[in-house]
């Protein structure tokens, strides 16, 4: 998957100048892309001390948070965008997390990788083997995600959590946003990208 | 002879003096006529002073950081660990200064320093000092130093608490605060455990109100008792059962109360070595201080207000073993500064050495204070 696609069409969702709290931030990469081209001010959130130190290497400001712990520490509507990018399937709650996205940021912005992909399902339909996508070298019992999901069952539970999904895009397995991906894309997107916020009158 | 010392140490170092002729007044409603400070510094401040920064120390610790004071100096200075060319406080790109709190006793005036309005030691007379005093009292010394903004205020514990007061107090001379195994304020835990450390000194028969350099004698049971109890609390449960477990002395038990655990004779073994060189009124003066600690109560006990007009990025980092100081409370610190939006990295290093994590070579440690300052170091050019 194209980490830099991923990144351009999240920034084109974010309007300059705004405060960003990315969740599993990794080394920074994103943060780092939003300050520099959308002068986007923010923290990182991350468990990883490896990737920490990645975060100060770059500027990044970074705070060591176990996400299945929750958002306990920031107030509601304190950032504009609570983002998390390909990190949803490795916590525990992700129907809580979301819930907490929406508290805290005025608007959330998720990707994943789609096990709706038609690659996947050939690895499980012909291989009978379970996909692992996103890890490269890891298999079903030492990958970090538990909560693997398709891009159906991304919106489905939108729908029963009262989130409005405000725009949606999909990355191909050629790693560019293409029509034939938006047009059936829990068969042809490999990665969604989700901006949404909470629906009006829905109470997380 | 420096030959023998290694490549990253910064070798034979001399304290310097400042005298500060100004009077200073303290929180507690008392003015000192004049004091001074005893420091060390390590590198060389640059062409516009742009590359110091200050370390503050913990309770008993003191301005001999880094290097030795003679070629058979047993032991370097107590953060030596991370000062030093190429260490995390790289002396090759900054100039750090440390120096005795007001209040210590080691050089710094204090309660065994001479009275100038006595000709005699202080003793008992020598008023309290706050983490406030003593950042009031550092801000003279950096500008005797021609220092007129730290790129970094930098501590563990107690220092840490003073770095965070450095940013709170002084916003424009403070360019970065690393904040490390501190607290925003002491727990009533915290402040039980002082108060048992100063019961041992105070009701030491030899310490006679705080005079007994007059009486020529030292309380000396009532400061090791109180050091060995501080001891505990620096040290984690594993920690301690890694380096001592339930090992005899003699291999055998023989029924009587002299030491016969290993654990024993540590403590013993540290408070003996506090006690000839560490001075009662003085644990007295650091305990306080910690105790009163608290920038949030001027701010109806909100952090966030106290630290309104903090203008430093924080580094904050706290140990998990550390139940002194645990993370919780270096997160209270973290939450604080995110809500008023200020630039903060928060790191809790999995380490299992308790509270004296802080002074140690933990690689994963080491590495991101490291690379914390060296982004200090790229941002002052030095």
């Amino acid at each position: 998957m194209s980490v830099r696609s991923e990144l351009a069409l999240i920034s084109e969702w974010i309007r300059p100048g705004t405060r960003v709290l990315d969740l599993g931030c990794g080394e920074g990469l994103l943060l780092r892309y939003l300050r520099d081209t959308r002068g986007v001010i923010g923290y990182g959130l991350e468990i990883d001390p490896d990737n920490i130190r990645g975060c100060v290497e770059k500027g990044i400001p970074v705070i060591q948070t176990n996400l299945d712990e929750g958002l306990k520490d920031f107030d509601p509507d304190s950032f504009d965008y609570v983002v998390m990018t390909q990190t949803l399937q490795a916590v525990r709650y992700p129907e809580h997390l979301l819930a907490e996205i929406l508290r805290v940021g005025r608007e959330g912005i998720v990707t994943f990788s789609n096990m709706g992909h038609w690659r996947c399902r050939m690895e499980l339909a012909l291989r009978g083997r379970m996909p692992v996508s996103g890890d490269a070298g890891l298999d079903w019992y030492n990958s970090p995600n538990i909560h693997l999901c398709t891009v159906r069952d991304f919106e489905r539970l939108c729908t029963n959590a009262g989130i409005d999904i405000l725009e949606r895009t999909f990355i191909d397995d050629g790693h560019r946003r293409r029509t034939a991906a938006s047009l059936l894309p829990n068969l042809l997107g490999e990665v969604a990208l989700y901006r949404f916020k909470q629906a009006a009158g829905a109470d997380s | 002879m420096p030959e023998q010392f290694p490549a990253d140490c910064v070798g034979l170092v001399t304290p310097q003096r400042m005298t500060f002729e100004q009077p200073l007044e303290l929180d507690c409603g008392r003015t000192l006529p004049s004091y001074e400070l005893v420091y060390e510094t390590y590198g060389e401040l640059n062409a516009d002073a742009s590359n110091a920064i200050l370390v503050c120390h913990a309770l008993s610790g003191d301005h001999h950081a880094a290097g030795y004071h003679a070629a058979d100096e047993r032991k370097p200075g107590w953060w030596d660990a991370c000062i030093g060319p190429g260490k995390p406080l790289d002396t090759n790109r900054f100039f750090v200064v440390c120096s005795n709190n007001l209040g210590g006793c080691r050089g710094s005036s204090g309660p065994v320093s001479t009275n100038p309005e006595t000709g005699t030691p202080y003793g008992a007379d020598f008023p309290m000092v706050t983490v406030p005093d003593w950042v009031r009292s550092q801000a003279r010394l950096a500008e005797g130093l021609g220092i007129t903004q730290w790129a970094a205020v930098v501590g563990g514990s107690l220092g840490g608490m003073q770095a965070l007061q450095w940013a709170i107090d002084f916003p424009e001379r403070v360019r970065h605060a690393v904040v490390i195994a501190a607290a925003p304020k002491l727990s009533a835990q915290n402040i039980a455990f002082n108060e048992v450390a100063r019961q041992a000194i105070l009701q030491d028969p030899e310490f006679y109100e705080g005079r007994y350099a007059e009486y020529g004698v030292v309380p000396r049971r009532g400061l090791s008792l109180a050091r060995m109890l501080g001891h505990i609390t620096y040290l984690s449960e594993d920690a301690m059962r890694a380096k001592f477990g339930r090992e005899l002395r003699e291999g055998k038990i023989n029924f009587n109360y002299d030491v016969e655990f290993e654990v024993e004779s540590y403590l013993r073994y540290q408070a003996e070595n506090f006690v000839n060189h560490f001075d009662a009124n003085t644990y007295l003066l650091m305990t306080r201080a910690l105790d009163y600690f608290d920038p949030a109560s001027t701010h109806d006990d909100n952090l966030a207000a106290a630290l309104k007009h903090v203008t430093a990025s924080f580094l904050v980092l706290s140990f998990t073993s550390d139940w002194r100081f645990p993370s919780n409370r270096s997160r209270e610190i973290v939450r604080a500064l995110q809500d008023g939006n200020k630039r903060v990295t928060y790191s809790e290093i999995e380490a299992p050495q308790g509270h004296d994590s802080f002074l140690m070579p933990i690689p994963i440690y080491r590495d991101l204070l490291r690379a914390y300052m060296a982004r200090v170091a790229g941002e002052v050019s030095a």
